[in-house]
């Protein structure tokens, strides 16, 4: 089933839905993103076996699990990076909802999917241009030429990241001149500028201090509301502060999934239990 | 007390060290080296004629029984089929190597890039006459009816293509050291391969792109033999690419080739052309030195 035009179609206000969807109960929350049985293979190697998970709209859900576990191959299916390297191939479903286009189906134009998932990475990636034009990056590929359009975008977006006070002098600076945690915020800006419905997180700290990695971690919870979030962590304190879903996976499925605080102070399967406590992983 | 290291290991170490250090020295000497000889033999020259004089006066006659020694005829000659040489040569080699690094496949770029290395092993005066006997009379037959048999416009395109390789090799691997996670990002806001290619991984590469196209262009003001067939030996002060003209590299072949004594003038001012081709190449070794230092983008 492939609704490509559906996703061409402009975005609707989620924001409002998703303030009011917040009231109710878990049982009705919306889903942005629903995984059905989804198969994801490097060559001859299942990386991940019949994941099924559904990612609340405008919720932070953690992905967690030692290394390997499957976790990041994962997070990249969904704006559907793997599509940058031979050899790859996904099967079954990862929904994007409403409109309800599988995006992992290769006959999805990637880039329309990119288009409305964001992504920051593990390491800060900024790009050989100037503070602005990084984050007027997205902005400008989607045709967007008006000076005083982006002029007013690349600002909302560099105060949403919390970079805009820091960078407003030296905005013809290049990015990659800022320290490490500044640099990994300007990415934040870049993906943010775009008004994307979902945002990937791929260890978005674990190259940076504690005090950056706070103030990362202050970010990812002000956007919970506004975007969906998924993040992929190795800090398991780092999921229980922002998260409000935990998934726990293991080579290459999904063990436990369920509400942040009950998979860390409560797991129901010895295996998480395992891992969050430190015993192995 | 520690105990060191055994004596004999560690005159082995300074042993090696002092080696390597005398093959580093030794680029250094014999760079130097030609220096000197070129500055040293010049400087007779330059007692006979002034230097305002040599780099003022728009004739090169030195052989003639009155002679003449300005040098503008042909450094325009050289400036000129270099400029043509890397008309051809930027474009080109920057289109291949961005196709071979952002959309080849890997065996498309294993099975390409050797042929085009063997552009490179050619030689030169192969090119010389594919310039004089094939692209002048492919030209006149064209578009350009009026074309001398001896022309620089010929001759410029033959070395553009002759340098290709260097613009397209050097550029490549540029761009291939550019990391993944910078092209990630590019993919990951939406933008497609051209855009990625051109916005983040040309600008990122610019360095080394720009270190090749200096490297091309030393090579295109030094190439010798295409310019000595198939430009005509004549120095002739002009910038149209489509008359007859003479390098300065063309000139000291054809003179070292006759049989001028020793200490003449003629001879001489083989060297002063020398100087003035090194001088020349310098500049843009030091120019790329200083636009890499300006553009260099860091990565870990």
């Amino acid at each position: 089933m492939v609704n490509e035009a559906a996703l061409r179609t402009p975005p609707p206000a989620v924001r409002a839905g998703v303030a009011a969807s917040a009231a109710e109960a878990p049982a009705e929350r919306r889903v942005k993103l629903r995984c059905r049985d989804f198969h994801f293979y490097y060559g001859a190697f299942h990386a991940l076996k019949g994941i099924n998970l559904a990612f609340e709209e405008g919720a932070v859900t953690a992905l967690i699990g030692p290394s390997g576990c499957g976790k990041s191959t994962l997070l990249r299916s969904f704006n559907r990076m793997h599509d940058l390297y031979p050899g790859t191939r996904y099967e079954g479903e990862v929904l994007m909802e409403p409109y309800g286009v599988n995006i992992v189906d290769r006959r999805v134009d990637a880039m329309a999917v990119r288009m409305r998932i964001g992504m920051v990475f593990q390491k800060p990636n900024p790009f050989p241009k100037s503070i602005y034009e990084n984050v007027a990056y997205g902005l400008r590929l989607r045709g967007e030429r008006r000076r005083a359009a982006l002029d007013e975008k690349v600002e909302a977006a560099l105060r949403d990241a919390a970079l805009w006070d820091e960078v407003k002098d030296r905005l013809r600076e290049p990015g990659t001149a800022l320290s490490g945690g500044q640099q990994q915020r300007l990415c934040i800006a870049r993906a943010m500028a775009t008004d994307p419905e979902v945002i990937l997180f791929d260890e978005p700290t674990s190259a940076l201090d504690p005090i950056a990695t706070a103030k990362i971690e202050d970010l990812v919870q002000q956007l919970a509301g506004r975007v969906t979030v998924v993040i992929v962590t190795h800090n398991m304190q780092q999921a229980a502060r922002v998260s409000q879903h935990t998934a726990f996976m293991y080579l290459g499925e999904v063990v436990e999934f369920g509400e942040t605080g009950q998979i860390f102070t409560a797991p129901r399967i010895q295996q998480t239990q395992d891992y969050i406590t430190g015993r192995f992983g | 007390m520690l105990e060191g290291i055994p004596a004999r290991q560690r005159a082995k170490e300074r042993a090696i060290e002092g080696l390597l250090f005398l093959a580093g020295v030794s680029s250094i000497l014999v760079t130097t080296a030609i220096a000197a000889i070129l500055i040293y033999e010049s400087s007779a020259f330059f007692r006979e004629v002034s230097v305002v004089e040599f780099l003022t006066d728009t004739m090169w006659t030195p052989l003639f029984a009155e002679p003449r020694y300005g040098i503008l005829p042909l450094l325009a000659g050289t400036v000129l089929s270099a400029s043509v040489g890397l008309l051809v040569a930027i474009p080109l080699g920057l289109t291949i190597a961005i196709y071979l690094s952002e959309f080849a496949s890997e065996r498309m770029r294993e099975t390409v890039k050797p042929v085009l290395e063997l552009l490179a092993g050619i030689p030169t005066v192969v090119f010389g006459y594919f310039a004089l006997f094939l692209v002048t009379p492919l030209l006149q037959r064209t578009v350009l009816p009026d074309l001398p048999g001896f022309n620089v416009l010929s001759a410029g395109i033959v070395i553009g293509i002759m340098i290709v390789p260097y613009v397209s090799s050097l550029a490549e691997d540029a761009m291939r050291a550019v990391p993944m996670s910078l092209r990630e990002g590019s993919f990951a806001m939406g933008a497609n391969r051209v855009e990625t290619a051109l916005k983040v991984v040309v600008p990122a590469a610019f360095s080394g792109i720009a270190a090749a196209c200096i490297l091309a262009a030393s090579r295109a003001v030094g190439e010798t033999m295409v310019v000595a067939i198939a430009a005509g030996q004549q120095p002739n002060l002009t910038l149209d690419p489509t008359q007859p003209a003479a390098t300065i590299t063309a000139y000291i072949v054809q003179v070292s080739l006759g049989d001028l004594p020793h200490a003449s003038i003629g001879y001489q001012s083989i060297f002063a052309a020398g100087l003035t081709l090194f001088v020349l190449t310098l500049l843009f070794n030091l120019a790329g030195h200083a636009l890499r230092r300006r553009f260099r983008e860091i990565y870990e």
